[in-house]
């Protein structure tokens, strides 16, 4: 596939986004907004022990209190199969999720869901609630990793044994995968270093932090349809989701992408979608959950923990030659975590010819993780760009000539195996060289500067749209892809600029999954990229549809005509797409094109931040007083749009580095289930984050693009735990650096 | 012809061999001729007829979802590796 970075009409300009003034209005729908005839209210109770066997459940009292339509609790659902199920990016076993939406047997967090109650308002849901008698076995629990991996911790599933890889133990355990990659002869890959580093990092349970709560709304009509509204990444796999709970046929359920208040990966698997449907079927009338704060912390899929140890050498002259790393994600209470990407990831920025990795994915007493945001790329690269900042140090290198040495480029082989094709870390790299706040001095007491890169796969997955061209020829544009971060516009960019028409001259809207083909989720940068890519098919479809119809209205062959930048030319004719469209519009069949793409392919980013910290040796304080983040964009279809996912990216970066984590007391439940008390950055902890976008074109995409939304928030963990040692001349192998920790580290450091 | 590199963990049944050459068409085929070298190598990369859900294979630079009937006629390079999931 051809690729380049040439000059576009559309591509690269920033015109305002279609659904802008809708969202800035407030007259945008969200799942909250929905309101049905009849509407009731849904309350999920939750467990208040963090593991516990189930005795029993009696629901007669609540069921007796007056306005309660339903109540619920696992025996009404069905038994889902030990099945694996294919959700697009990433799969999940049905049994697991089934018990996640509603607990069975066992709880194995706080916060699981055990019953829930459909009634005409919350209040009374609430009081009917507390109706519900349930009668636990409190069982031993475990919430760090290390002490789950342990011989004798409480095991969460009795039948659980790790799987190497096909191969399982014999004995139970609470690590559920064991992951193994290797490249080159690591003996001699540390025979051959000059000087080798190694050190251990924790990372804490962060969630993803969306603003809007999950909720969903469903209706199972008389027909039999049911019908969902909800805050969902993926309208299709939540539709497949909530089918297989319920085991009911997909055809049966519609889901309605609602407008969505954020997701960044913890909005794909479903929780109150077959909750409020069975609730629906129950009582007969259509029900709405909304989650409160406190439920959406403990009862939906934070990003994991993690325990990791990192080992590299190098020679003196700065060139990495051996890397090794023991990684231990926790997965929560189902296994399925984010330890295969971060062992991808680990060593993915540099050329390191010998490397080994094992990771662990392991189950213990919280809520069952969930992607966030390149999900386990964030925990490797605060420790594999600690480390190397380190040999750096030793060996009295630059920091960013150490990353330009040694920066991964189109030929290299990773850890696990693949090689990369045209990236762009090293244009990146440069662009730190020559930046201003590069070349800016630093100066004054307990500030530092620190640099740090990350990697993110991006992937392709697949998407639909379908274009329906208009008498005007204006174009109504319909796809798959719920809206999080400006993509309507991004993708009728695209379809614009294939068919030499402005922006708004195409209208996109995002359908239900009645209505659109299969569309894989918003997610996995990938929605500009691929959903994108079926926009610029359906846009060549158009144009070969209109020059056959030409043919016909201006007396000639096909292959007379041609298309130049959006102009229809025949011999002795020309038109513009929408003059030709309305002409065509008169003399027949209506113009419609579709396409779905599936394309196999990773996108590929790269980003490179820079932070300067003050530290307050007082209090331990950290201060971003200046933060730039580089990245390469392949191609910024509207670089507003790429800059948001930078900053967002960044801002949310800082808040895992500098405060952010999930507070477990000594009964392994959360103390800090609110926005009071999770701390995560606000207007006033950040500075304006500086951009600069770098364009290494994707060779495997028509205009060049590479998925942008998740490398953002890989290096900045890393970045600011180097600027911290540089203006302290300590380091800490621990997130968050809050200032509690820095100023405990400081201390025992004087 | 693509090379086939096998997993690290499944190793102890190639009796070290990390990579192999050799002609096909699809994953399935490259999966066929792998087990019949490498007896129960099968086994260790499907579930039943499908090729694991918890994994994917890269056809040189590409990841796809395609699972056994990915094309490798043409690949250099054909990997196992772990699913991915991500979070835009």
């Amino acid at each position: 596939m051809s690729s380049g970075n040439g000059n576009y009409r559309v591509l690269g300009t920033r015109p305002r986004r279609h659904d802008g003034a809708e969202k800035v209005t407030g007259s945008a729908i969200y799942g909250n907004d929905v309101q049905l005839p009849g509407v009731l209210t849904g309350f999920v109770l939750r467990s208040p022990h963090p593991h516990a066997r189930i005795k029993s459940i009696d629901t007669s009292e609540a069921e007796a209190t007056e306005g309660v339509f339903a109540v619920i609790s696992g025996k009404d659902f069905p038994e889902v199969e030990d099945k694996v199920a294919d959700l697009g990016e990433g799969s999940v076993n049905l049994s697991y999720l089934s018990g996640n939406v509603m607990a069975k047997d066992k709880v194995l967090y706080k916060g699981h869901a055990v019953a829930a109650v459909a009634a005409v308002n919350i209040h009374i849901a609430e009081e009917a609630a507390s109706k519900i008698h349930i009668d636990y076995e409190v069982l031993p629990s475990v919430t760090w990793v290390l002490d789950a991996m342990a011989e004798d911790a409480p095991l969460l599933h009795e039948n659980l044994c790790t799987d190497h890889m096909g191969e399982k133990d014999e004995k139970p355990s609470n690590t559920a995968v064991h992951m193994h990659f290797e490249k080159g002869n690591i003996e001699e890959g540390f025979a051959a270093a000059d000087v080798i580093v190694e050190r251990e990092f924790k990372t804490a349970t962060v969630h993803q932090g969306y603003i809007e709560p999950h909720v969903s709304v469903a209706d199972w009509t008389t027909s039999g349809r049911l019908k969902i509204w909800t805050a969902t990444q993926g309208a299709f796999t939540a539709r497949q989701q909530t089918a297989e709970i319920l085991q009911i046929p997909i055809s049966d359920v519609v889901v309605t992408p609602c407008e969505i208040g954020g997701g960044f990966g913890g909005k794909i698997a479903v929780y109150v979608e077959p909750v409020t449907a069975l609730l629906s079927k129950k009582s007969g009338r259509p029900v709405k959950i909304s989650m409160t704060r406190a439920g959406v912390f403990e009862g939906t899929g934070p990003t994991p923990a993690s325990f990791m140890r990192v080992k590299i050498g190098a020679t003196s002259d700065g060139k990495l030659v051996a890397g090794e790393a023991w990684l231990a994600y926790d997965a929560g209470a189902y296994p399925g975590g984010m330890i295969g990407p971060g062992c991808m990831c680990v060593f993915s920025c540099y050329d390191i010819e010998h490397a080994v990795v094992d990771g662990y994915d392991v189950c213990l007493n919280k809520p069952h993780t969930q992607a966030y945001r390149a999900p386990g790329a964030t925990q490797v690269a605060f420790a594999c760009e600690q480390v190397l900042d380190e040999i750096a140090e030793q060996l009295e290198i630059c920091k960013l000539e150490i990353r330009q040495l040694n920066a991964a480029k189109e030929g290299m082989r990773r850890v696990d195996g693949p090689v990369y094709p045209r990236i762009g870390l090293v244009e990146c790299l440069d662009a730190v060289a020559q930046s201003d706040h590069w070349n800016s001095p630093l100066e004054g007491e307990n500030r530092g500067r620190g640099i740090a890169a990350g990697f993110w796969f991006g992937c392709g997955l697949k998407s639909s749209v379908s274009a329906s061209v208009n008498h005007d020829g204006t174009i109504n544009l319909t796809e798959g892809s719920p809206d999080i971060g400006g993509t309507r516009t991004s993708i009728a960019m695209q379809l614009a600029e294939v068919l030499g028409i402005d922006t708004f001259d195409v209208v996109p809207q995002v359908a239900d999954t009645d209505s659109v083909g299969y569309t894989d989720v918003t997610g996995g940068s990938r929605v500009t990229f691929a959903t994108g890519l079926a926009a610029y098919e359906a846009g060549l479809d158009l144009q070969q549809q209109m020059v056959g119809r030409a043919a016909g209205l201006w007396e000639c062959s096909a292959d007379e005509i041609s298309v130049v930048e959006g102009e229809f030319k025949g011999p002795d004719k020309s038109a513009s797409f929408k003059d030709l469209a309305q002409e065509l519009f008169k003399d027949g069949e209506p113009l419609v094109a579709r396409a779905s793409v599936a394309p196999d392919c990773a996108t590929n980013g790269f980003a490179v931040h820079i932070a300067d910290v003050e530290v307050d040796p007082e209090t331990g304080k950290v201060t971003i007083l200046r933060y730039t983040a580089i990245q390469d964009a392949g191609k910024a279809i509207h670089p507003s749009y790429v800059e948001g996912q930078m900053q967002g990216g960044a801002v949310q970066g800082i808040g895992w580095a500098l405060n952010e984590e999930y507070f477990f007391n000594d009964n392994d439940t959360m103390d800090n289930a609110s926005f009071l008390d999770y701390r995560m950055p606000t207007i006033l902890d950040v500075p304006m984050i500086d951009t600069i976008i770098v364009e290494a074109a994707n060779p495997e995409h028509p205009y060049g693009v590479r998925g942008v939304g998740e490398p953002p928030i890989v290096p900045p963990p890393a970045a600011i735990a180097n600027a911290i040692s540089e203006a302290t001349s300590t380091r800490f192998f621990e997130l968050p650096m809050s200032p509690p920790k820095v100023w405990k580290g400081l201390s025992e450091t004087s | 012809m693509p090379t086939v590199f096998i997993p690290a963990q499944l190793k102890s049944l190639t009796g070290g061999v990390s990579q192999v050459e050799m002609e096909a068409d699809n994953v399935r085929q490259v999966i066929e001729q792998l087990d019949q070298q490498f007896p129960g190598i099968r086994d260790r990369l499907c579930d039943g007829d499908d090729l694991a859900r918890t994994l994917q294979v890269a056809v040189d630079s590409s990841m796809g979802s395609r699972g056994l009937r990915t094309q490798v006629g043409d690949a250099r390079e054909v990997h196992f590796l772990p699913v991915i999931g991500g979070g835009s």
